[in-house]
């Protein structure tokens, strides 16, 4: 399959979303939207579509990474409406760097924004030659990289390595 | 049942979107401000919407409530990511209490 025709069912898909419920003159004007978007972006947004072939990859995103995320984010917001609410405000904040081995574009993005949502952490900038994240953390336990690394990115790089990456020769 | 069910959401939401901006007026530098409405709001405002949805059930309201409750997830991230990245690049200093800042060590020699 090209990338035009999976970003145009893509496109499609969420115009019927946004336009439910699907009726007759919606889905013409979806078909010719979603064509347009397809022809002009197509090889800008999918670069690897054998990727999207994969069943064992959506089912290892919605079965490992999703419930992983949501737990975090639960947490994250108890950890700051704690922090919040304390009278003496514990926080002990700075920027530390940590590493990461993850190399393609969706799944930085996926681990910069899953690290921005989860307890007590953000991320800064990203350096991708060097495979360095900037990382700010509202309570620094350990300012070494290798100790940062361990207790910041590997909840979530494992799972995202498995989905976006193993495999990738083809 | 799902009504209740959507009030609920929406009061946990509401909570925690009061944490949020509680957290933007206490807590004392920009990046600090930041971690607190992104995580707070992103979840609050989620779950709003999602008791939206519970409520309202699949109609046209409710299918527009979950799929921007997926941008959302998408986007907030994001652009927390570029306002620290602008604020830093920018000269905003660190609370003074912070304990480190590598992001400024490594950038010492580039400016």
């Amino acid at each position: 399959m090209s990338p035009k025709i999976i970003l145009f069912l893509f496109a499609f898909i969420v115009w019927c979303l946004f336009s439910w419920v699907p009726d007759g003159a919606h889905l013409l004007g979806g078909i010719v939207v979603a064509l347009i978007v397809a022809f002009m972006m197509g090889d800008l947004v999918i670069q690897r579509p054998h990727l999207m072939l994969h069943p064992g990859r959506y089912v290892n995103f919605i079965f490992l990474y999703v419930p992983v995320f949501l737990w975090e984010v639960l947490k994250a917001n108890i950890d700051v409406a704690y922090r919040v609410v304390h009278p003496e405000l514990p926080i002990n904040p700075g920027i530390v760097k940590v590493k990461t081995s993850l190399q393609s574009d969706i799944a930085l993005t996926l681990l910069a924004n899953s690290i921005t949502l989860t307890p007590g952490t953000m991320s800064v900038d990203i350096d991708k030659d060097k495979s360095v994240l900037y990382i700010h953390w509202i309570d620094v336990r350990s300012s070494d990289i290798e100790a940062a690394t361990r207790i910041i990115v590997e909840r979530f790089e494992k799972t995202l390595r498995k989905i976006f990456e193993e495999g990738n020769k083809e | 049942m799902s009504q209740t069910l959507g009030l609920i959401f929406i009061i946990i939401g509401l909570a925690f979107d009061v944490f949020g901006c509680l957290g933007l007026v206490r807590l004392p530098d920009v990046y600090n401000r930041l971690q607190a409405a992104t995580k707070c709001v992103t979840m609050g405002t989620c779950s709003i919407l999602f008791g939206t949805f519970l409520t309202v059930g699949f109609s046209a309201a409710g299918m527009k409530a979950l799929m921007c409750i997926v941008f959302l997830v998408l986007t907030t991230p994001v652009a927390a990511h570029a306002i620290a990245r602008g604020a830093h690049r920018s000269g905003v200093a660190l609370w003074r209490s912070s304990v480190v800042d590598q992001y400024a060590e490594d950038r010492e020699g580039e400016n």
